[in-house]
């Protein structure tokens, strides 16, 4: 444990350095790269907005932040899987010739994944502003989901990157498991229009309490119950659980898959 | 027990197994027929086995053998980048890998961008590498190229870049497999004279070259490994005489 820690600090400079060239590649060669990641979620948002509350007449006040707020919170973590994947079989080259902690590879992604929604919340400041919706002092507790959520992606992104270098399908399959996740999530829908056996099954779904989560403490002033906290971190532990024990356990042998 | 003949690395009983069938794993629905055919992790190629000797402070450490001996194999071991199937490796100090050289470059940065790069691969901190910045570059005598990308690097140059980078601290530990060989004369004079210095500084020396005359100019113990096993270890003299009668 504390030879784990001296390592990581020593490593930390590597970590900081990859996540600044994923920064510089994003949003410095393009001078449109923050712009863009501020607007595509707003142009996503009036497609929703179209769509979900002209059309399909789903009965949500304020359904541009109800979106946009999930939206931002799915993509995070849909993000920061997705781009842990490959991030063990990327770093081949360097794994196979230097000693590198190989945490740091995920980790990498994960974070680069938090900084842009770190950005896209600026989307979502744009929101609140344009349609004067009030600000109440719950949105300071907006740290607590943002850690709930960084934390259960973290887990999982680790149990991915490690899983994949042995199963390459992984690859594919986990576009499909995301696009299910997500329509599971109640992102564009109010959770109220289902069924109740299917609410429950909702209610299953840790990305449900972090989304949810998040539009109380901003949209409707409200501090989620001690009883919310506690499966959104069971959720958070859990996953960070098992994705270190795996991962530990398989790292030994990437060097031989990849 | 006294200070001088502390190890500062033991290697126990290492044996290393490289999967040969890696492709095979590629798709769950195969993994799951060679499951149950109980095919899986059969076809291994042992690269080491068996491997032990201990290596005390500031010894210099040579590795001789033939091609595939597993040279390679167990310097990656010792420094941390292959864990061994079986048996342990333990270290005691900082490591200074020279295995591959610039293995951390990226070849689309330029010179600075890598130094800083590698740099931090190896674990130094930015400020650190801020202060030795000019030194590295005037090692590696790049002063002209610093911000010139390193895909458009001689081998040379790179060699020079990632030996400078990689010896800018001087190590507890210093392994060198057979980089000696590339680079022109004067580089190879300079990286000789290099490691020298930090051998009378106390570093501890594992050495791997193809010329006989330099192991057994610079080490003072020799293992002889035959097919991933040790056919020989000892003094230099000894194991080089032996060794030599082989190969001539
Ligand atoms: N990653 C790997 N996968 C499979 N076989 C390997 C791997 N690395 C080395 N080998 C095999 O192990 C043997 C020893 O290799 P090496 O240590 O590089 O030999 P050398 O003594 O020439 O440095 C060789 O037969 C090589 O093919
Ligand atoms: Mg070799």
């Amino acid at each position: 444990m504390k030879t784990d820690v001296k390592n990581f600090l020593k490593y930390r400079y590597l970590l900081f350095n990859l996540i600044s060239r994923d920064i510089k590649v994003k949003y410095r060669r393009s001078v449109l790269g923050l712009v863009w990641s501020i607007l595509n979620p707003l142009l996503m948002m009036l497609v929703m907005t179209a769509v979900f509350s002209q059309i399909f007449k789903f009965d949500i006040p304020n359904f541009p932040l109800y979106y946009l707020i999930g939206s931002t919170v799915w993509g995070f973590f849909s993000e920061a899987t997705n781009s842990c994947i490959m991030s063990i079989l990327s770093a081949s080259s360097l794994i196979k010739k230097v000693y590198i902690p190989k945490y740091i590879f995920p980790l990498e992604k994960i974070v680069f994944a938090f900084v842009n929604m770190l950005f896209s919340f600026i989307a979502v400041a744009i929101i609140f502003a344009i349609t004067g919706t009030p600000l109440t002092w719950t949105a300071l507790l907006i740290p607590v989901p943002m850690i709930y959520t960084l934390i259960f992606s973290a887990g999982m992104g680790l149990l991915l990157s490690a899983l994949t270098v042995y199963f390459r399908d992984i690859l594919h399959l986990y576009g499909v498991i995301l696009t299910a996740w997500m329509y599971f999530t109640p992102i564009f829908y109010p959770i109220n229009a289902l069924p109740e056996f299917m609410q429950n099954l909702i209610k299953i779904n840790p990305l449900y309490h972090y989304v949810s989560y998040t539009r109380d403490i901003l949209m409707y002033n409200t501090v989620p119950s001690l009883e919310t906290n506690l499966i959104c971190i069971i959720y958070a532990l859990v996953s960070l659980f098992v994705g270190i024990v795996v991962f530990k356990k398989l790292q030994k042998n990437f060097i031989l898959y990849i | 027990m006294n200070i001088m003949s502390k190890n500062v690395i033991e290697v126990n009983n290492v044996t290393m197994r490289f999967n040969m069938s890696k492709e095979n794993l590629d798709s769950l629905k195969e993994y799951f027929i060679k499951l149950v055919k109980r095919q899986l992790f059969f076809e291994q190629f042992t690269a080491l086995s068996n491997v032990s000797f201990n290596i005390e402070k500031g010894d210099v450490f040579g590795i001789v053998g033939f091609n595939g001996a597993g040279k390679s194999t167990i310097l990656k071991v010792i420094s941390g980048i292959l864990q061994p199937s079986e048996g342990s490796v333990k270290i005691d100090g900082t490591i200074a890998p020279l295995i591959e050289l610039g293995a951390g470059f990226d070849m689309e940065l330029t010179a600075r961008e890598n130094v800083y790069l590698n740099g931090t691969v190896l674990g130094l901190s930015p400020d650190f590498i801020d202060t030795k910045y000019d030194e590295i570059i005037d090692f590696a005598e790049l002063q002209d190229f610093q911000d010139v990308a390193v895909k458009n690097f001689s081998s040379g140059m790179l060699a020079r870049l990632g030996f400078a980078i990689a010896t800018v601290v001087t190590p507890d530990i210093l392994i060198v497999d057979e980089i000696l060989s590339v680079g022109d004369f004067l580089f190879q004079q300079k990286c000789e004279n290099r490691i020298s210095e930090m051998m009378k500084n106390g570093t501890t020396v594992i050495i791997v070259s193809h010329s006989i005359e330099q192991i057994e100019k610079l080490c003072n113990k020799v293992i002889w490994l035959e097919k991933g096993k040790v056919k020989m270890l000892g003094e230099t003299k000894e194991v080089c005489d032996a060794y030599k009668s082989v190969t001539k």
